[in-house]
Protein backbone atom coordinates (compact mmCIF):
# COMPACT_ATOMS: atom_id res chain seq x y z
CA UNK A 1 0.00 0.00 0.00
CA UNK A 2 1.68 3.47 -1.13
CA UNK A 3 0.44 6.22 1.43
CA UNK A 4 0.67 8.66 -1.36
CA UNK A 5 2.68 10.81 1.22
CA UNK A 6 4.77 13.52 -0.43
CA UNK A 7 7.72 15.57 1.32
CA UNK A 8 8.35 19.07 0.68
CA UNK A 9 12.04 20.15 0.45
CA UNK A 10 11.01 23.80 1.14
CA UNK A 11 9.21 23.46 4.44
CA UNK A 12 11.29 24.15 7.24
CA UNK A 13 10.01 22.09 9.77
CA UNK A 14 11.16 18.17 10.47
CA UNK A 15 10.33 15.61 8.02
CA UNK A 16 8.82 13.95 11.34
CA UNK A 17 6.37 16.43 11.91
CA UNK A 18 5.63 16.76 8.20
CA UNK A 19 5.08 12.93 7.99
CA UNK A 20 3.02 12.99 10.94
CA UNK A 21 0.56 16.22 9.63
CA UNK A 22 0.32 14.32 6.39
CA UNK A 23 -0.80 11.09 8.28
CA UNK A 24 -3.33 12.97 10.47
CA UNK A 25 -4.99 14.74 7.49
CA UNK A 26 -5.58 11.42 6.17
CA UNK A 27 -7.20 10.56 9.40
CA UNK A 28 -9.08 13.40 9.64
CA UNK A 29 -11.00 13.22 6.80
CA UNK A 30 -11.29 9.76 6.19
CA UNK A 31 -9.15 8.55 3.18
CA UNK A 32 -7.54 6.42 6.50
CA UNK A 33 -10.35 4.62 8.17
CA UNK A 34 -10.18 3.71 12.16
CA UNK A 35 -8.96 0.60 12.25
CA UNK A 36 -7.03 0.42 8.93
CA UNK A 37 -3.57 -0.72 8.66
CA UNK A 38 -0.93 1.62 7.59
CA UNK A 39 2.22 0.68 6.14
CA UNK A 40 4.97 -0.55 8.09
CA UNK A 41 7.74 2.18 9.48
CA UNK A 42 10.28 0.45 6.77
CA UNK A 43 8.32 0.60 3.89
CA UNK A 44 7.17 4.52 4.13
CA UNK A 45 10.86 5.07 4.98
CA UNK A 46 11.81 3.50 1.63
CA UNK A 47 9.07 4.95 -0.30
CA UNK A 48 9.54 8.39 1.23
CA UNK A 49 13.49 7.87 0.52
CA UNK A 50 13.80 9.01 4.57
CA UNK A 51 15.46 7.57 7.49
CA UNK A 52 13.61 4.57 9.05
CA UNK A 53 14.54 6.40 12.24
CA UNK A 54 12.74 9.60 10.98
CA UNK A 55 9.82 7.16 10.27
CA UNK A 56 10.24 6.09 13.84
CA UNK A 57 9.98 9.02 15.51
CA UNK A 58 6.85 10.30 13.24
CA UNK A 59 4.67 6.76 14.50
CA UNK A 60 5.70 7.06 17.61
CA UNK A 61 4.65 10.22 18.35
CA UNK A 62 0.94 9.56 16.46
CA UNK A 63 0.99 6.67 18.87
CA UNK A 64 1.50 9.01 22.32
CA UNK A 65 -1.39 11.28 20.73
CA UNK A 66 -3.44 8.14 20.00
CA UNK A 67 -3.74 8.87 16.24
CA UNK A 68 -2.40 5.43 15.64
CA UNK A 69 -1.55 2.04 17.44
CA UNK A 70 0.58 -0.35 17.03
CA UNK A 71 0.62 -3.71 17.75
CA UNK A 72 3.38 -6.12 17.93
CA UNK A 73 3.89 -8.56 15.27
CA UNK A 74 0.98 -6.84 13.55
CA UNK A 75 2.38 -3.69 12.35
CA UNK A 76 0.30 -0.24 12.60
CA UNK A 77 -2.93 1.20 12.74
CA UNK A 78 -5.33 4.10 12.41
CA UNK A 79 -7.12 3.67 16.16
CA UNK A 80 -10.34 3.23 16.65
CA UNK A 81 -11.58 6.76 17.83
CA UNK A 82 -14.11 8.41 15.78
CA UNK A 83 -13.79 12.23 17.51
CA UNK A 84 -10.35 11.89 15.73
CA UNK A 85 -11.28 14.84 12.60
CA UNK A 86 -12.57 17.04 15.26
CA UNK A 87 -9.20 16.77 17.60
CA UNK A 88 -7.07 17.33 15.19
CA UNK A 89 -9.03 20.57 14.40
CA UNK A 90 -8.55 21.58 17.89
CA UNK A 91 -4.88 21.06 17.60
CA UNK A 92 -4.77 23.61 14.76
CA UNK A 93 -7.11 25.97 16.12
CA UNK A 94 -4.95 25.86 19.25
CA UNK A 95 -1.45 26.57 17.84
CA UNK A 96 -3.21 29.52 14.86
CA UNK A 97 -4.49 30.74 18.62
CA UNK A 98 -0.60 30.24 19.78
CA UNK A 99 1.02 32.14 16.75
CA UNK A 100 -2.00 35.10 16.91
CA UNK A 101 -0.85 35.51 20.80
CA UNK A 102 2.86 35.44 19.67
CA UNK A 103 2.25 37.82 16.91
CA UNK A 104 -0.02 40.10 19.22
CA UNK A 105 2.91 40.19 21.57
CA UNK A 106 5.56 41.56 19.01
CA UNK A 107 3.08 44.09 17.85
CA UNK A 108 2.58 45.33 21.27
CA UNK A 109 -1.14 44.36 21.61
CA UNK A 110 -2.93 43.89 25.03
CA UNK A 111 -5.10 41.08 26.04
CA UNK A 112 -8.21 43.03 25.15
CA UNK A 113 -6.71 44.44 22.03
CA UNK A 114 -6.34 41.15 20.67
CA UNK A 115 -10.27 40.23 21.70
CA UNK A 116 -11.52 43.11 19.79
CA UNK A 117 -9.94 42.30 16.85
CA UNK A 118 -10.72 38.61 16.96
CA UNK A 119 -14.54 39.79 17.40
CA UNK A 120 -13.71 42.08 14.41
CA UNK A 121 -12.46 39.21 11.87
CA UNK A 122 -15.43 37.09 13.08
CA UNK A 123 -18.02 39.79 11.89
CA UNK A 124 -16.26 40.42 9.02
CA UNK A 125 -16.23 36.47 7.66
CA UNK A 126 -19.70 36.58 8.74
CA UNK A 127 -20.42 39.70 6.56
CA UNK A 128 -19.01 38.37 3.61
CA UNK A 129 -20.21 35.03 3.68
CA UNK A 130 -23.61 36.88 4.19
CA UNK A 131 -22.76 38.80 0.78
CA UNK A 132 -21.59 35.63 -1.22
CA UNK A 133 -25.31 33.91 -0.57
CA UNK B 1 19.55 -8.75 19.29
CA UNK B 2 21.22 -7.77 15.96
CA UNK B 3 25.02 -6.98 15.83
CA UNK B 4 26.81 -4.27 14.79
CA UNK B 5 28.19 -4.42 10.94
CA UNK B 6 31.32 -1.84 11.78
CA UNK B 7 32.94 -1.49 15.50
CA UNK B 8 36.04 0.56 15.22
CA UNK B 9 37.63 0.93 18.58
CA UNK B 10 40.42 3.26 19.44
CA UNK B 11 41.45 3.92 16.15
CA UNK B 12 44.91 5.51 14.91
CA UNK B 13 46.70 6.08 12.06
CA UNK B 14 49.79 8.53 11.62
CA UNK B 15 51.20 9.99 8.13
CA UNK B 16 53.72 12.74 8.17
CA UNK B 17 50.81 15.16 7.94
CA UNK B 18 48.17 14.00 9.35
CA UNK B 19 46.49 11.82 12.14
CA UNK B 20 43.81 9.90 12.59
CA UNK B 21 42.81 10.15 16.18
CA UNK B 22 41.16 7.60 18.85
CA UNK B 23 38.17 6.91 16.26
CA UNK B 24 35.39 4.98 17.55
CA UNK B 25 32.03 3.78 15.71
CA UNK B 26 29.43 1.89 15.82
CA UNK B 27 26.94 0.62 12.95
CA UNK B 28 24.08 -1.67 14.15
CA UNK B 29 22.97 -4.05 11.38
CA UNK B 30 20.44 -2.19 9.61
CA UNK B 31 21.19 1.26 10.08
CA UNK B 32 22.24 4.17 7.08
CA UNK B 33 24.98 6.21 8.64
CA UNK B 34 25.92 9.90 7.05
CA UNK B 35 29.39 10.47 7.52
CA UNK B 36 30.24 14.07 7.05
CA UNK B 37 33.98 16.11 7.56
CA UNK B 38 34.86 18.97 5.75
CA UNK B 39 37.71 18.13 2.86
CA UNK B 40 40.69 16.37 4.32
CA UNK B 41 39.10 15.41 7.82
CA UNK B 42 40.06 12.11 7.74
CA UNK B 43 36.70 9.89 6.02
CA UNK B 44 38.19 8.56 3.51
CA UNK B 45 41.56 7.12 5.44
CA UNK B 46 38.38 5.89 7.64
CA UNK B 47 36.61 4.02 4.92
CA UNK B 48 40.05 2.60 3.27
CA UNK B 49 40.81 1.39 6.94
CA UNK B 50 37.19 -0.33 7.01
CA UNK B 51 38.03 -2.05 3.23
CA UNK B 52 41.74 -3.54 4.34
CA UNK B 53 43.41 -0.87 1.96
CA UNK B 54 44.84 0.87 4.71
CA UNK B 55 46.26 -0.67 8.16
CA UNK B 56 45.79 1.08 11.58
CA UNK B 57 48.45 1.99 13.50
CA UNK B 58 46.46 1.55 17.25
CA UNK B 59 42.87 0.26 17.99
CA UNK B 60 40.85 -2.70 16.79
CA UNK B 61 38.28 -2.57 13.58
CA UNK B 62 35.52 -5.72 13.25
CA UNK B 63 33.56 -5.26 9.78
CA UNK B 64 30.65 -8.07 10.17
CA UNK B 65 32.27 -9.65 12.81
CA UNK B 66 35.42 -9.90 10.68
CA UNK B 67 38.59 -8.27 12.53
CA UNK B 68 39.98 -5.83 10.07
CA UNK B 69 42.85 -6.16 8.54
CA UNK B 70 43.38 -9.66 9.41
CA UNK B 71 40.30 -11.44 7.73
CA UNK B 72 39.53 -8.76 4.99
CA UNK B 73 38.83 -11.48 2.69
CA UNK B 74 36.25 -12.58 4.28
CA UNK B 75 34.43 -9.77 5.17
CA UNK B 76 34.68 -8.42 1.52
CA UNK B 77 32.28 -10.83 0.22
CA UNK B 78 29.57 -9.09 2.08
CA UNK B 79 31.08 -5.46 1.52
CA UNK B 80 30.08 -3.65 -1.49
CA UNK B 81 32.62 -0.57 -1.68
CA UNK B 82 32.47 2.39 -4.27
CA UNK B 83 34.38 5.58 -4.08
CA UNK B 84 35.54 8.38 -6.42
CA UNK B 85 38.92 7.15 -7.44
CA UNK B 86 37.68 3.84 -8.51
CA UNK B 87 38.72 2.55 -12.05
CA UNK B 88 36.96 0.96 -14.37
CA UNK B 89 38.71 -0.70 -17.56
CA UNK B 90 38.04 1.96 -20.58
CA UNK B 91 38.63 -0.20 -23.34
CA UNK B 92 35.91 -2.83 -22.70
CA UNK B 93 31.75 -2.21 -21.73
CA UNK B 94 29.47 -2.06 -18.75
CA UNK B 95 28.33 -6.01 -20.04
CA UNK B 96 32.27 -7.21 -19.19
CA UNK B 97 32.25 -5.62 -15.99
CA UNK B 98 29.14 -6.92 -14.96
CA UNK B 99 30.21 -10.25 -16.10
CA UNK B 100 33.33 -10.22 -14.32
CA UNK B 101 31.41 -9.11 -11.09
CA UNK B 102 28.89 -11.56 -11.46
CA UNK B 103 31.54 -14.29 -11.54
CA UNK B 104 33.03 -13.53 -8.60
CA UNK B 105 30.44 -12.84 -6.44
CA UNK B 106 27.73 -15.45 -6.08
CA UNK B 107 25.27 -12.43 -4.16
CA UNK B 108 25.04 -11.29 -7.93
CA UNK B 109 20.76 -10.39 -8.60
CA UNK B 110 20.87 -10.29 -12.31
CA UNK B 111 17.27 -8.96 -12.44
CA UNK B 112 17.95 -6.43 -10.40
CA UNK B 113 21.07 -5.36 -12.31
CA UNK B 114 18.58 -5.41 -15.09
CA UNK B 115 16.21 -2.97 -13.38
CA UNK B 116 19.08 -0.74 -12.59
CA UNK B 117 20.42 -0.25 -16.06
CA UNK B 118 16.68 1.47 -16.77
CA UNK B 119 16.74 3.29 -13.85
CA UNK B 120 20.42 4.85 -14.23
CA UNK B 121 19.79 5.32 -17.99
CA UNK B 122 22.49 3.31 -18.80
CA UNK B 123 23.36 0.82 -21.75
CA UNK B 124 25.40 -2.55 -20.73
CA UNK B 125 26.88 -2.66 -24.67
CA UNK B 126 28.28 0.94 -23.94
CA UNK B 127 32.48 1.00 -23.70
CA UNK B 128 33.57 2.62 -20.17
CA UNK B 129 35.60 5.17 -22.46
CA UNK B 130 32.92 6.77 -23.67
CA UNK B 131 30.83 7.36 -20.27
CA UNK B 132 30.44 11.02 -18.72
CA UNK B 133 31.88 11.36 -14.74
CA UNK B 134 27.49 11.11 -14.12
CA UNK B 135 27.37 7.56 -16.31
CA UNK B 136 30.77 6.52 -14.79
CA UNK B 137 29.61 7.13 -11.32
CA UNK B 138 26.16 5.36 -11.94
CA UNK B 139 28.01 2.42 -13.83
CA UNK B 140 30.35 1.74 -10.71
CA UNK B 141 27.59 1.85 -7.88
CA UNK B 142 25.30 -0.36 -10.58
CA UNK B 143 28.36 -3.01 -10.01
CA UNK B 144 27.93 -2.45 -6.09
CA UNK B 145 24.36 -2.51 -5.57
CA UNK B 146 23.67 -5.37 -8.25
CA UNK B 147 25.54 -7.71 -5.67
CA UNK B 148 22.97 -6.79 -2.86
CA UNK B 149 25.89 -6.72 0.00
CA UNK B 150 25.23 -6.09 3.58
CA UNK B 151 26.85 -3.18 4.32
CA UNK B 152 27.62 -0.87 1.61
CA UNK B 153 30.40 1.59 2.56
CA UNK B 154 30.28 4.92 -0.25
CA UNK B 155 32.58 7.35 -0.44
CA UNK B 156 30.59 10.77 -2.07
CA UNK B 157 28.51 8.17 -3.70
CA UNK B 158 26.21 11.45 -5.40
CA UNK B 159 28.78 13.56 -5.98
CA UNK B 160 28.84 15.04 -9.76
CA UNK B 161 25.71 13.52 -10.58
CA UNK B 162 22.87 15.97 -11.54
CA UNK B 163 19.38 16.17 -9.75
CA UNK B 164 18.05 13.24 -11.61
CA UNK B 165 20.65 10.85 -11.55
CA UNK B 166 21.03 12.12 -7.31
CA UNK B 167 17.13 11.42 -6.76
CA UNK B 168 17.74 7.77 -8.40
CA UNK B 169 20.86 6.96 -6.85
CA UNK B 170 18.91 7.86 -3.22
CA UNK B 171 16.28 6.20 -4.20
CA UNK B 172 18.45 2.64 -4.55
CA UNK B 173 20.08 3.58 -1.28
CA UNK B 174 16.45 3.83 0.19
CA UNK B 175 15.57 0.50 -1.04
CA UNK B 176 18.40 -1.05 1.21
CA UNK B 177 16.52 0.57 4.26
CA UNK B 178 13.76 -2.05 3.00
CA UNK B 179 15.77 -5.17 4.97
CA UNK B 180 16.86 -4.22 7.96
CA UNK B 181 19.93 -6.72 7.87
CA UNK B 182 20.99 -4.15 5.43
CA UNK B 183 23.73 -1.78 7.05
CA UNK B 184 25.36 1.56 4.75
CA UNK B 185 27.96 3.88 5.50
CA UNK B 186 28.07 6.61 3.52
CA UNK B 187 30.44 9.69 3.17
CA UNK B 188 29.48 12.96 1.55
CA UNK B 189 29.58 16.62 1.25
CA UNK B 190 26.08 16.60 0.48
CA UNK B 191 24.37 17.44 3.97
CA UNK B 192 20.94 17.20 2.38
CA UNK B 193 21.21 13.64 1.03
CA UNK B 194 22.41 12.84 4.59
CA UNK B 195 19.64 14.60 6.23
CA UNK B 196 16.98 12.77 4.71
CA UNK B 197 18.00 8.94 4.56
CA UNK B 198 20.27 8.59 7.58
CA UNK B 199 19.53 7.52 10.84
CA UNK B 200 23.03 8.06 12.65
CA UNK B 201 25.40 11.12 11.74
CA UNK B 202 28.98 10.84 12.58
CA UNK B 203 30.75 14.19 12.20
CA UNK B 204 34.85 13.92 11.41
CA UNK B 205 37.03 17.13 11.59
CA UNK B 206 41.17 16.99 11.88
CA UNK B 207 41.06 13.25 12.20
CA UNK B 208 38.95 13.45 15.21
CA UNK B 209 35.38 12.32 15.41
CA UNK B 210 33.63 15.39 16.99
CA UNK B 211 30.48 14.11 17.05
CA UNK B 212 27.92 10.95 16.48
CA UNK B 213 24.58 10.38 17.44
CA UNK B 214 21.08 9.21 15.79
CA UNK B 215 19.76 12.29 13.26
CA UNK B 216 16.69 13.07 15.32
CA UNK B 217 18.68 13.75 18.39
CA UNK B 218 20.89 16.09 16.75
CA UNK B 219 18.02 18.19 14.91
CA UNK B 220 16.22 18.45 18.29
CA UNK B 221 19.02 19.39 20.23
CA UNK B 222 20.47 22.01 18.07
CA UNK B 223 19.04 25.51 17.88
CA UNK B 224 18.69 28.64 17.29
CA UNK B 225 17.13 31.28 19.90
CA UNK B 226 16.41 34.74 18.85
CA UNK B 227 15.84 37.05 21.92
CA UNK B 228 15.43 41.03 22.40
CA UNK B 229 17.31 42.10 25.86
CA UNK B 230 16.16 45.28 28.00
CA UNK B 231 18.54 47.79 26.75
CA UNK B 232 21.99 48.08 28.43
CA UNK B 233 22.02 44.21 29.49
CA UNK B 234 24.31 41.22 27.55
CA UNK B 235 22.86 38.08 27.20
CA UNK B 236 23.98 36.15 30.71
CA UNK B 237 25.93 33.06 29.54
CA UNK B 238 23.59 29.63 30.37
CA UNK B 239 25.09 26.60 29.88
CA UNK B 240 24.69 24.55 26.48
CA UNK B 241 24.84 27.89 24.57
CA UNK B 242 27.55 27.80 22.38
CA UNK B 243 27.02 30.83 20.50
CA UNK B 244 25.50 34.31 20.99
CA UNK B 245 25.52 37.12 18.26
CA UNK B 246 24.43 40.46 19.87
CA UNK B 247 23.52 43.29 18.13
CA UNK B 248 21.98 46.87 20.60
CA UNK B 249 19.08 44.66 22.05
CA UNK B 250 18.38 41.74 19.96
CA UNK B 251 20.45 38.54 20.03
CA UNK B 252 20.88 34.95 18.59
CA UNK B 253 22.01 32.24 20.90
CA UNK B 254 22.89 29.07 19.46
CA UNK B 255 22.59 25.58 21.68
CA UNK B 256 23.30 22.25 20.83
CA UNK B 257 21.66 21.14 24.09
CA UNK B 258 18.41 22.34 23.69
CA UNK B 259 15.94 22.07 26.50
CA UNK B 260 12.75 24.36 27.04
CA UNK B 261 13.87 25.29 30.68
CA UNK B 262 16.27 27.49 28.36
CA UNK B 263 13.70 29.67 27.18
CA UNK B 264 12.12 29.71 30.47
CA UNK B 265 15.27 30.79 31.77
CA UNK B 266 15.61 33.78 29.70
CA UNK B 267 12.32 34.92 30.00
CA UNK B 268 12.43 34.63 34.39
CA UNK B 269 15.42 37.11 33.36
CA UNK B 270 13.12 39.69 31.42
CA UNK B 271 14.69 38.49 27.89
CA UNK B 272 11.82 38.26 25.86
CA UNK B 273 11.74 35.17 23.43
CA UNK B 274 10.96 35.95 19.97
CA UNK B 275 11.60 32.31 17.92
CA UNK B 276 12.94 29.18 18.47
CA UNK B 277 14.43 27.36 15.04
CA UNK B 278 14.85 24.38 14.50
CA UNK B 279 18.68 23.87 12.28
CA UNK B 280 19.56 21.79 8.77
CA UNK B 281 22.23 19.70 9.75
CA UNK B 282 24.37 21.81 7.58
CA UNK B 283 24.26 24.82 9.49
CA UNK B 284 24.53 22.30 12.25
CA UNK B 285 27.84 20.27 11.12
CA UNK B 286 29.26 23.96 10.23
CA UNK B 287 28.37 25.34 14.00
CA UNK B 288 29.57 21.69 15.39
CA UNK B 289 32.78 22.36 13.42
CA UNK B 290 33.47 25.53 14.31
CA UNK B 291 32.42 24.63 18.26
CA UNK B 292 35.42 21.73 18.43
CA UNK B 293 37.87 24.24 16.64
CA UNK B 294 37.53 26.95 19.09
CA UNK B 295 37.46 24.30 22.16
CA UNK B 296 40.79 22.95 21.05
CA UNK B 297 42.05 26.33 20.36
CA UNK B 298 41.34 27.42 23.83
CA UNK B 299 42.98 24.00 25.15
CA UNK B 300 46.15 25.17 23.83
CA UNK B 301 45.61 28.21 24.60
CA UNK B 302 45.10 27.23 28.66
Amino acid sequence: MLSGIVISQTDRRPLYLQIMEQIKRRVAIGDWRAGQPIPSIRQLAVELNVSVITVKRAYLELEREGVITTQHGKGSMVAAHTDLGSRIQQQDLARHLEQAVQLAALLGLSTKELELRLREARHQMADAQKERS
Amino acid sequence: MSGLAVHMEGVGKDYRFFSLRDVHLEIPEGHIVGFIGPNGAGKSTTIRILMGLVHQDRGHVTVLGHPMPAEQAAAKRDVGFASEDMRLYDSVTLDWHMRFIRSIFPTWDETYAQTLLKRFDLRRDQRIKGLSHGQRVKATLLLVLARRPRLLILDEPTTGLDPVARHEVLRELSEVMGDDRRSILFSSHNTQDVEQISDQITFIDRGRIIDSRDKETFLDRWRRIRVELPSGIQLPSLSGVIDVKQTGRLAVATTNAYDPRLASAYESAGIRVHNIESMTLEEIFVANVQHSREGIQEGIEA
